[in-house]
C-alpha cells in the first residue's frame, strides 16, 4: 500500500515523557454503570443497551452458561502468578454515555474529547489524524470513529461492532466466533459473554484500505472491566493495516482486561495487525495494573492470504497472549513480530501458535523479550504441521535480554510435525548489554544512558521496522519510558 | 563549548608516570609521554607489552584503572572526566578490536555520535542531508560499500571493512587526538594505502596523531615525527622514524637487550 503519513500521537513533549506513566490520568465522567459483577441478568442488560438482536443474545448465554461450567478455572498454565480474581466485583457495562449513544462529536461530552485529545488522538474532524481512521473507545463504548466517509467512498466498513451488528448483521453473524469460538478459552468465554465494544472493519473485495485503520482502546472507570471484541475480516484480493494502542489510569487496584480479536483473510487478501500495549503496568513495588488477558487469532482462510501480526508489549501487571495464525489456504502466510517487555513487577507470558493445515504455507516468528527488573518473561509459542501442509515452512527466532540481574527469560518452543515435507528453523538467543559495546559508544561521545538504550532499541529493530514509521517512533519512545530507572 | 584550541603553548597529551591495572596486574608501570598538536607520534612494541591498555586508559575504559601518575589532556586532568566527556573534548580511539553492535545502524550511530559532539562544541545539529552527504563522501574515499552504512555496525564486516569502518568514523568526527589501535593490522595493501591517505588527510597542525602499530609498513605511508618502544608497560626508547626501520631489521630483542644492559635509554 502507499504508505499513507501515520500519526503523530506526541501531544506531550519527550520532556515529559521522561516522566513516569504520562497516560495515568482519570477522567472526570460519570459513567452509566451496570451493578457490579455477573450473571446472566448483566449479559441481559449488556444486550439490550446495545440493542442487540436475538440470536446476538442467544449467543452471548450460550458463552456465559459455558463460562459458569469452567467454575472459574483460569489457564494457570501460564508463567504468571496472580491473587485469585473475584468475577463478582468487577463492573461489566461502563459507559460515558447516559443516554444513547451520540449522533456526533458535538453531544459527546467535552470531557471525553479532551481525554482522547491528551492521549494525542484528536477526534475532531479538522484535527484528526492525517491518514488514520481511528476508533476511539472509552471502557465499554466506541465513542467515534473518524474518516467515515473516506471509508466508506471505499465500500470499507469501519465502526464500533455495536454498529457493525446494526449494519451489517450478516457479516458479524458469519464471522464472530468463528476463529476464537465461545468455548476456545476461559477469558475467551467469559468476553463472549460479556463483550463491549470493539471495533469491526470490513475491506470490500480488491480494496486496498488507503488509510490506517485504528482503535485506541481506554479503560477510564475503576473496577471496570474491559471485554473489548475485535472482528477484521478482509475479503478476497484487499489489504488493510490495523493498529491498536491502549492506556489505562493508574490505579491501586488491579483491572481485568479480557480482549478477543478475531481476523479473517480470504484469497489473496492480506492483515497487517500491530499493537502498541501501554495498559498501566503497576507501580514500582507490583501494586495495581492491568491483567491483560487477550485472546488474538487469525485465519489465513484463503489461497495466498497473509496475516501479520507485530506487537510491542510494554505496558500490563501481566500480559497473558498469544496471537496466532492458522494457515488454512495453501501458500498462506502467518507472521508474528513481538518485543516484550518487562520492569519492575511486571510478568509477561506471551507468544504465538502457527497452526499450518495448507500446502505450501509459510511462517515466520520473531520474538524479542526484554527482562528488567525483576520483571519475568516468557516466550511460549507453538508451531504445529498438520499432515496436510505439504512443504510447510517455519522460521522462529527467539531473543531475550536481561537488564540487572534480578529478572528472569524464558523461552518455551512446542514443536509439533505431523508432516515429514515441513521444514523448520528454530534460533534462539539470551544477551546482556556488553560492557564492551557500552564503551564503543560511549567513546564517540554518546552518555552511558543513551548508549543502552541504542542498544536495547537496536535489539528490537528487527521488529520495529515492521510497525508504520511513526509507531515506531513510539514504541521506541515507550522502551524507554518503560525502562525508566532500570537503565542508565 | 570549552577551552577547545586555548593553551596554544601546552602540550596536548601529558602522560605522566602512568600506572594502570587491569583487575590485579599492573600492565603499565610509570609510563611517559608527550604529545603536541601537529604531532604524529608511533608506538611500537610485543604483543602485551601494554599498548592496547594505553589507549583504553586514556579513553577511559572502566576496568583499566589508573593507580598512580596523571593524564593532562589540554592541560585538563583528562583521568576524572567519563569517557563521552573525552570523547567531546576531542579524543577518538580507533579500535583495535571493534565490537559488533546489532541493530544500531552505521548512519543512524555516526548521526548520533556527531549530534552529542557538535552539540558540546556549540555548534547546531545541521542538516540530515549535509550529514548523508559527508558520510557517503567519506566512506567513497575509503573505499567502503555505500550499503554499508546502512548496515548494523560491525556485524558482518570483514576484519578490513571494520578497520576502515573506524577511519570512516574518525574522519566524519573530527577528533583531535586520534588513537590509532592497530588500524593497519589485517589490511591488505591497497587498503593500506587508502587507509594511510585518510590518515594524511586528518593530519594538520590543529592535531594530533599516536599511532599504535607492529610494523613499520604503514610509517612508508604516514611519516611519523617521534617513535616509541613500548615494553613491558614502559616506554623504553624513543626516537624518529629510523628507529621503526631499526626495529624491523632487529627485532624487540635488539632493544630488551640494550634497555636490560642500561645502555642509553634516552630521546
Ligand atoms: N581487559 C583485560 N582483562 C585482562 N587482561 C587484560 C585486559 N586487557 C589487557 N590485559 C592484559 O594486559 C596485557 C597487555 O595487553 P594489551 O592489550 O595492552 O597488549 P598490546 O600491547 O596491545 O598487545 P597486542 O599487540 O597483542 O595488541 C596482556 O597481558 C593482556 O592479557
Ligand atoms: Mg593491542
Amino acid at each position: 500500500m502507499v504508505a499513507p503519513k501515520v500519526i503523530s500521537r506526541k501531544a506531550t513533549t519527550s520532556k515529559d515523557l521522561e516522566k513516569e506513566y504520562k497516560w495515568g490520568f482519570v477522567t472526570p465522567i460519570e459513567p452509566d454503570l451496570a451493578p457490579k459483577g455477573l450473571n446472566e441478568d448483566i449479559v441481559r442488560l449488556i444486550s439490550r443497551k446495545k440493542n442487540e438482536p436475538e440470536w446476538l443474545l442467544e449467543w452471548r448465554l450460550k458463552a456465559y452458561r459455558y463460562w459458569t461450567s469452567l467454575k472459574y478455572g483460569e489457564p494457570r498454565w501460564a508463567k504468571v502468578s496472580f491473587p485469585p480474581i473475584d468475577y463478582q466485583d468487577i463492573y461489566y457495562y461502563s459507559s460515558p454515555f447516559k443516554e444513547k449513544r451520540p449522533e456526533s462529536l458535538d453531544e459527546v461530552d467535552p470531557e471525553l474529547v479532551e481525554a482522547f485529545r491528551k492521549l494525542g488522538i484528536p477526534l475532531e474532524e479538522q484535527k484528526k489524524l492525517t491518514g488514520v481512521a481511528v476508533d476511539a473507545v472509552f471502557d465499554s463504548v466506541s465513542v467515534a470513529t473518524t474518516l467515515q466517509k473516506t471509508l466508506e467512498e471505499h465500500g470499507i466498513i469501519f465502526c464500533s461492532v455495536s454498529e457493525a451488528v446494526e449494519k451489517c448483521p450478516e457479516l458479524v453473524r458469519k464471522y464472530l466466533g468463528s476463529v476464537v469460538p465461545y468455548t476456545d478459552n476461559f477469558f475467551a468465554s467469559l468476553n463472549s459473554a460479556v463483550f463491549s465494544d470493539g471495533t469491526f472493519a470490513y475491506v470490500p473485495p480488491g480494496v486496498r484500505c488507503p488509510v490506517e485503520l485504528m482503535t485506541y482502546f481506554r479503560i477510564n472507570t475503576e473496577g471496570s472491566g474491559q471485554f473489548e471484541r475485535t472482528l477484521i475480516i478482509a475479503d478476497k484480493g484487499s489489504y488493510v493495516s490495523y493498529l491498536e494502542g491502549c492506556t489505562a489510569p493508574m490505579r491501586k487496584t488491579h483491572q481485568l482486561h479480557a480482549a478477543v480479536v478475531e481476523l479473517i483473510a480470504l484469497d489473496d487478501a492480506e492483515i497487517k495487525y500491530s499493537t502498541l500495549q501501554n495498559w498501566y503496568p503497576g507501580d514500582k513495588e507490583g501494586r495495581g495494573g492491568v491483567y491483560n488477558f487477550v485472546t488474538k487469532r487469525g485465519k489465513a482462510a484463503g489461497r495466498n492470504s497473509k496475516v501479520s501480526w507485530t506487537q510491542v508489549e510494554t505496558g500490563s501487571a501481566i500480559t497473558w497472549k498469544y496471537p496466532s495464525v492458522i494457515l488454512q489456504g495453501d501458500n498462506s502466510v502467518g507472521e508474528f513480530y513481538s518485543v516484550a517487555l518487562v520492569n519492575n513487577h511486571q510478568q509477561a507470558d506471551t507468544g504465538t501458535k502457527m497452526i499450518h493445515l495448507g500446502k505450501n504455507t509459510r511462517s515466520t516468528i520473531i520474538a524479542k523479550g526484554i527482562s528488567a527488573g525483576q520483571g519475568s518473561n516468557t516466550y511460549r509459542g507453538l508451531v504445529k504441521i498438520m499432515p496436510s501442509a505439504a512443504n510447510a515452512r517455519n522460521f522462529t527466532r527467539c531473543d531475550s535480554l536481561l537488564i540487572g540481574d534480578k529478572c528472569a527469560a524464558h523461552t518455551v518452543p512446542y514443536i509439533e510435525v505431523r508432516n515429514p515435507t515441513a521444514r523448520m528453523e528454530h534460533e534462539a538467543t539470551t544477551s546482556k548489554v556488553s560492557d564492551d559495546q557500552l564503551f564503543y559508544l560511549r567513546q564517540r561521545g554518546i552518555t552511558e544512558e543513551q548508549a543502552q538504550y541504542m542498544i536495547i532499541n537496536g535489539f528490537c529493530r528487527g521488529v520495529f521496522q515492521e510497525l508504520p514509521f511513526e509507531f515506531a517512533m513510539e514504541a521506541s519512545q515507550l522502551l524507554k519510558v518503560s525502562l525508566e530507572g532500570a537503565v542508565g | 563549548m570549552t577551552s577547545r584550541g586555548a593553551n596554544h603553548n601546552r602540550p596536548l597529551l601529558e602522560v605522566r608516570d602512568l600506572h594502570v591495572s587491569v583487575g590485579s596486574v599492573e600492565i603499565l608501570k610509570g609510563l611517559n609521554l608527550t604529545v603536541n598538536l601537529g604531532e604524529v607520534h608511533a608506538v611500537m612494541g610485543p604483543n602485551g607489552s601494554g599498548k592496547s591498555t594505553l589507549t583504553n586508559a586514556l579513553a577511559g575504559k572502566p576496568e583499566y584503572a589508573v593507580t598512580e601518575g596523571k593524564v593532562l589532556y589540554r592541560g585538563k586532568n583528562l583521568l576524572e572526566m567519563l569517557p563521552e566527556e573525552r570523547a567531546r573534548e576531542g579524543l577518538f580511539l580507533a579500535f583495535q578490536y571493534p565490537v559488533e553492535l546489532p541493530g544500531i545502524r552505521v548512519r543512524e550511530f555516526l548521526r548520533t555520535a556527531l549530534d552529542a559532539l557538535r552539540e558540546h562544541r556549540g555548534l547546531d545539529k545541521g542538516s540530515l542531508r549535509e550529514f548523508n552527504k559527508l558520510l557517503q563522501e567519506k566512506a567513497k574515499e575509503l573505499g567502503l560499500d555505500e550499503e554499508l552504512v546502512k548496515r548494523s555496525v560491525n556485524e558482518g564486516f570483514s576484519g578490513g571493512e571494520k578497520k576502515r569502518h573506524e577511519i570512516l568514523q574518525m574522519a566524519v568526527l573530527d577528533p583531535e587526538l586520534a588513537l590509532l589501535d592497530e588500524t593497519d593490522s589485517g589490511l591488505d595493501i591497497d587498503a593500506l594505502k587508502v587507509v594511510a591517505d585518510a590518515v594524511n588527510k586528518f593530519r594538520k597542525p590543529d592535531k594530533a596523531i599516536l599511532l599504535v602499530t607492529h610494523y613499520q609498513r604503514i610509517l612508508n605511508y604516514v611519516t611519523p615525527d617521534f617513535v616509541h618502544v613500548l615494553i613491558d608497560g614502559r616506554i623504553v626508547r624513543s626516537g624518529g622514524r629510523d628507529l621503526a626501520l631499526e626495529l624491523e631489521a632487529k627485532g624487540y630483542e635488539w632493544i630488551r637487550d640494550a634497555v636490560e644492559s642500561g645502555r642509553e635509554i634516552s630521546v
